[in-house]
């Protein structure tokens, strides 16, 4: 950190100097070396995630738990224990009470709305109560992704490699639960159970990506990647794919350029994320003209 | 093929003895004894309320009995059976969803278990041939949000016959679509119980576009129920004893109607004359 503030101090004052500044580039990129790491695991995990959040609908929720996990988060830095810790227990309670309460959308929403504001009204007041550096306080809801220490780099990887494990094992029957519970269920898929299982794995995801992209921005990673590459494709494995490139590509794309800057890395990740989404839109809207499928039939039905 | 004849010996698919079933205190049926053989088909009718969806739930083994024994092909009912396809009503389907229709019957095949279920040549071999069963194979790489109503349901009688079972539930799978489209999926359920000597059982709230087929009718209504031949149950004197008031059931060449159920509106208008409203 000290060695980038050094760089910091000669730079460029214009605004564009400070959105762009790729000098001393190379003596940069080892100082974020754990950030990089970080931030392609933590894309892994998001983009195979987000095609769940779509399917189910759930990016309100996500953004509800994300204010959770920032209040469990700053309860953290407040008691001085572990942040990490802090967030996770604040999203699985936010998660499982979502989970538990509402099974419809429009319960659901409701409840997630009447949770979000009182969570980031904790979140706030205990960062109101902190007294530690203020960078703790702003990294929790806009990102800290440099700040990486390497054992947050562990427990961010543990934390990656249950979720993937978990995505793995239940994507089968959680494809067809979130397409469609009724025959799901007839066919022998324990949809109840799913619910509540995804949520908790929902949970942990956002929990981790709430420490570095921060709770406001979480859905630049964890939605848009998977919303992004359903516009372009309705292949199951594409999807993935695409999603995964996307998300990974945000994060550590957003933290490659913003290295030489003295921004936050958030607006960097957003930015990119948002013109892949814009691009997908584009390119889909194209293929929806053209029909979506090359029979000609299908061409006929949709013009 | 006489399949309403009564072939001794051979065993049932569904067997039910002297079911009860009932929502909180409200008994929806009791004393029920079904038996549905192999090719045969057995329309469910009723109003909303009336237990035929918990009747399905049963059968699928969602829901137990709270009296009674039902066994499917002699044994006991569980879920996700291979023996059971399923067909449940059009719906729509939400646009975020990156599967195409191909990808809908694959998860009939082996969506409930656990893992990721890439690959498989020889699965997506047999979702083409599934598809082109139902005459859907130019269907297959289509979106299924894509799908109209019609192709949908196609594409579904695929997914449910993606196991080869021998019972098929069809719940409500008519509603919704227009009359054309009512035609072609009856007719592929038909096809299919006169090929493999499928049985099967049709959940419907109309019975006439299904009326040349039925070898028997299940009329639920109020907790009390009729089972017999479509000319033994669907008359005015059996309904209107079931309902408790004057039903009047009217036959007009190859059309049943029935007039007067009580606060049950959509029996007073026949489907097939809404769609004959221009919308």
């Amino acid at each position: 950190m000290s060695a980038q503030v050094a760089v910091l101090a000669d730079r460029d004052s214009s605004w564009l100097g400070r959105i762009f500044d790729f000098s001393d580039y190379s003596q940069l990129v080892p100082l974020v070396h754990n950030s990089i790491i970080a931030g392609a695991v933590l894309g892994v995990v998001a983009g195979l995630i987000s095609v769940f959040v779509m399917m189910r609908d759930l990016p309100f929720a996500v953004h509800g738990i994300s204010e959770l996990s920032f209040a469990g988060a700053a309860l953290a830095l407040l008691l001085g224990v572990n942040v990490v810790i802090g967030s996770i227990a604040g999203s699985i309670i936010a998660a499982l009470a979502i989970g538990a309460l509402g099974i419809k959308a429009r319960e659901r929403n409701s409840i997630i709305g009447v949770l979000m504001p009182f969570g980031l009204g904790l979140g706030v007041l205990f960062l109101g109560l902190y007294n530690g550096r203020s960078a703790n306080k702003f990294g929790l809801l806009t990102g800290q992704i440099v700040a990486i220490d390497t054992p947050q780099l562990s427990s961010l990887i543990i934390v990656s490699i249950i979720v993937v494990l978990a995505l793995a094992v239940l994507w089968r029957p959680l494809s067809f639960a979130s397409l469609d519970a009724d025959v799901a269920a007839a066919r022998g898929v324990p949809v109840r159970l799913l619910s509540p299982i995804f949520m908790l794995v929902l949970g942990l995801t956002v929990a981790m990506s709430v420490q570095i992209v921060g709770a406001l921005l979480v859905l630049s990673i964890v939605c848009t990647p998977a919303a992004a590459a359903m516009r372009v494709t309705a292949s199951p494995t594409v999807t993935v794919v695409l999603s995964l490139v996307f998300a990974t590509g945000s994060v550590v794309g957003g933290i490659m350029l913003a290295l030489g800057s003295s921004l936050p890395i958030s607006p960097y990740i957003t930015t990119i994320s948002f013109c892949c989404y814009l691009a997908c839109r584009l390119i889909g809207a194209m293929r929806e003209r053209r029909g979506w499928t090359p029979a000609p039939r299908s061409t006929k039905e949709l013009a | 093929m006489s399949v309403d004849g009564r072939p001794g010996g051979e065993q049932p698919v569904l067997r039910l003895r002297d079911g009860k079933m009932s929502f909180g205190d409200r008994t929806l049926w009791s004393g029920l004894d079904l038996d549905v053989r192999a090719g045969e088909f057995l329309a469910v009718l009723g109003a909303n309320g009336s237990g035929k969806s918990t009747l399905l739930k049963a059968i699928l083994g969602l829901r137990r009995l709270d009296r009674g024994s039902l066994a499917i092909a002699g044994q006991q009912p569980r879920r996700g059976s291979a023996m059971i396809g399923y067909i449940p009503q059009e719906r729509r389907l939400a646009p975020p969803t990156p599967l195409r229709a191909r990808d809908l019957v694959r998860l009939g095949m082996d969506g409930q278990r656990w893992g990721p279920g890439w690959g498989g040549r020889a699965k997506s071999e047999r979702a083409r041939t599934l598809l082109d069963s139902v005459g859907a194979a130019h269907l297959a790489d289509k979106p299924v949000h894509l799908l109209s109503g019609g192709e949908q349901q196609r594409v579904r009688i695929a997914q449910a016959l993606a196991t080869d079972p021998r019972l098929l539930l069809c719940d409500e799978p008519l509603l919704s679509l227009d009359l054309n489209h009512q035609r072609a999926v009856v007719s592929l359920i038909q096809q299919r119980r006169r090929t493999h000597r499928t049985a099967v059982v049709f959940v419907t709230h109309e019975i006439n576009p299904v009326l040349p087929y039925v070898d028997r009718v299940l009329y639920l209504a109020d907790g009390r129920f009729r089972v017999g031949r479509v000319d033994e149950v669907m008359t005015s004197s059996s309904l209107s004893a079931l309902y408790g008031s004057t039903v009047e059931v009217l036959r007009r060449g190859d059309r049943i109607i029935v007039v007067g159920v009580p606060d049950h509106p959509e029996h007073t208008h026949d489907v097939d004359e809404r769609q004959a409203d221009p919308l």
